[in-house]
């Protein structure tokens, strides 16, 4: 446990000494702060609902490129060698790198309780569905962590590491709106298999088990990817 | 200290390690030599740890790698090929953040970092981020790293490849200075660094061990017969030829083109039964040849080291 931390400072501080951080950080502010409030007075409505709904397609392209570097670097400079021969096991180095991309993406929203705040001086804002958001938010981003970890571990490009992971977290965010492509007695699987449906579920401010159970799910099985294809390399 | 028992590990078909046995004593230096490919960096990686065998283990103390490799890391410190750091980060951020890893206490930290530093010569460096250090300095960095937690066993891949000359006798010096107490095992394929700092020498070829021992035994093995340049002046080839001829023991005389005309230059092979210099001297001392060199060629370990791993 005491290793988790120890990687998990230095990958965190590492994106605030590159220029990571800050790019992708106002970047996401931009986009989520353009899209959500140019429609905002429109609806004239006081709530974040439509702020969430524009979070798992931006995600998909933010959160990729928040994790390409975390496995890509390591092994093209070689530093996992010296890594992994300090007394330190993979699911240290793992879980500290998952924690560290979540915390990233923690940091990404944390500016954007301003919106929330505004909209409260506006009317009576209804804070359930904002909490069940954000919670949703982590868990989502949690996932979508996972997923681009294991898509840095395939590679040592950080470009197509980015790539690979934004595939594969599009296709989850999508997956669910194609649902007319497949026939009828799939419908039931591949619209669980969606991410976004199970984070609007959260969002809305119901949290249930299966939505829990569906994002931990996500996370694990990219961890479990990246451990083979890391294992894969020796 | 360290026992290697029939380590062998496979890269899908290709056998890179071929049932290696070794064993190393504490306090040793052990240089491990061999061609490139030889699988030397295969080797270590799999004594730090890195990856597991494919068959037989390694046993540092009373730890095994397949059970305790944690144990054994704690143990040990590895310097891979061309100290692969953390661009990004400063060196003393590094630094700090291998003595964390280490589990070094933090009011020991401060301490630690200083020492090191000045063991290895970073006290200048501390503050500038590691992508702009030298290829020199890097390697010193990383030869801190490997010696964070004062471990028992050093391990260093190639420490002094693509170091310029100064660079090479600094690294040298610090290994000798550290070799004092602890395990060294360092691979190389430069045979003067073998020589210059290690206790005992293994070389591997094609994933085999195929000579060890220290550098002075090793160069009693194998081709027994040495060699006497001669220089004279004032003498005939064909007369210096027959008298040499007489001697018992001389195999072959080469005539070796000198660089002064007047200079008659020979190569004498001789076997290694005997002592010839005394012989050879003596017939010259008859003749008034005027004798300009004498030379007996020192068997070299190159020698040793291309008989052994030469393709055959």
């Amino acid at each position: 446990m005491r290793q988790v931390i120890h990687i998990f400072n230095k990958e965190f501080k590492d994106y605030f000494i590159s220029p990571i951080a800050y790019i992708v950080i106002s970047v996401f502010l931009l986009v989520t702060g353009w899209l959500f409030f140019s429609t905002f007075f429109l609806y004239n409505q006081v709530t974040l609902r439509n702020f969430f709904s524009l979070l798992p397609l931006i995600f998909s392209f933010v959160i990729p490129a928040i994790t390409m570097r975390l496995f890509s670097e390591e092994l093209n400079i070689g530093s996992y060698e010296i890594l992994l021969t300090m007394p330190v096991t993979f699911k240290d180095v793992i879980f500290g790198k998952l924690l560290a991309g979540v915390a990233m993406v923690a940091a990404m929203l944390l500016p954007t309780f301003a919106y929330a705040i505004t909209v409260a001086f506006l009317g009576e804002l209804d804070w359930g569905p904002v909490a069940g958001g954000y919670i949703g938010a982590i868990l989502m981003g949690s996932a979508y962590t996972a997923i681009g970890l294991f898509a840095s571990s395939l590679t040592r490009n950080q470009i197509i590491a980015f790539i690979t992971g934004m595939a594969i977290c599009f296709s989850l965010t999508l997956v669910d709106k194609m649902l007319f492509l497949f026939p009828g007695s799939f419908l039931g699987v591949i619209g669980y298999l969606g991410a976004d449906f199970h984070f609007q579920n959260i969002s809305k401010g119901i949290i249930d088990s299966r939505d829990i159970i569906y994002f931990l799910s996500v996370v694990f099985i990219g961890l479990y990817g990246a451990h083979l294809a890391m294992q894969e390399k020796e | 200290m360290i026992r290697v028992e029939n380590l062998t590990k496979y890269y899908n078909e290709f056998c890179a390690v071929d049932q290696i046995n070794l064993h190393i004593r504490k306090g040793e230096i052990l240089g491990l030599l061999g061609p490139n490919g030889a699988g030397k960096t295969t080797t270590l990686r799999m004594l730090t740890g890195f990856f597991l065998p494919t068959s037989g283990d390694i046993h540092v103390k009373e730890y095994s790698i397949r059970e305790d490799s944690l144990d054994i890391k704690r143990l040990m410190g590895y310097l891979p090929e061309s100290a692969p750091l953390y661009h990004s980060m400063l060196v003393y951020d590094y630094l700090d953040y291998v003595a964390n890893i280490r589990g070094i206490r933090p009011d020991k930290k401060i301490s630690r970092l200083k020492k090191l530093s000045e063991l290895c010569g970073l006290s200048g460096i501390m503050h500038r981020p590691i992508s702009e250090l030298s290829k020199g300095l890097k390697q010193r960095v990383g030869l801190a790293h490997a010696m964070m937690s004062d471990p028992e066993i050093l391990v260093l891949d190639e420490p002094t490849s693509g170091l310029d000359p100064n660079q090479i006798v600094e690294i040298r010096e610090i290994i000798r200075r550290i070799g004092k107490e602890k395990t060294i095992i360092i691979s190389t394929h430069i045979l003067s660094e073998a020589e210059a700092t290690c206790d005992r020498v293994v070389i591997i070829n094609q994933g085999k061990i195929v000579a060890d021992g220290s550098t002075e035994s090793l160069k009693l093995t194998g081709n027994q017969d040495y060699v006497i340049n001669i220089s004279l002046l004032n003498a005939d080839e064909n007369e210096v030829k027959k008298e040499f001829h007489s001697i018992d023991g001389i195999t072959e005389i080469n005539t070796v083109k000198p660089d002064d005309p007047e200079m008659l230059s020979l190569r004498l092979t001789c076997m290694s039964t005997d002592d010839l210099r005394g012989s050879i001297y003596r017939k010259i001392k008859l003749r008034d040849w005027v004798l300009m060199e004498f030379h007996q060629e020192k068997k070299s370990l190159e020698n040793i080291f291309r008989e052994l791993t030469k393709e055959n």
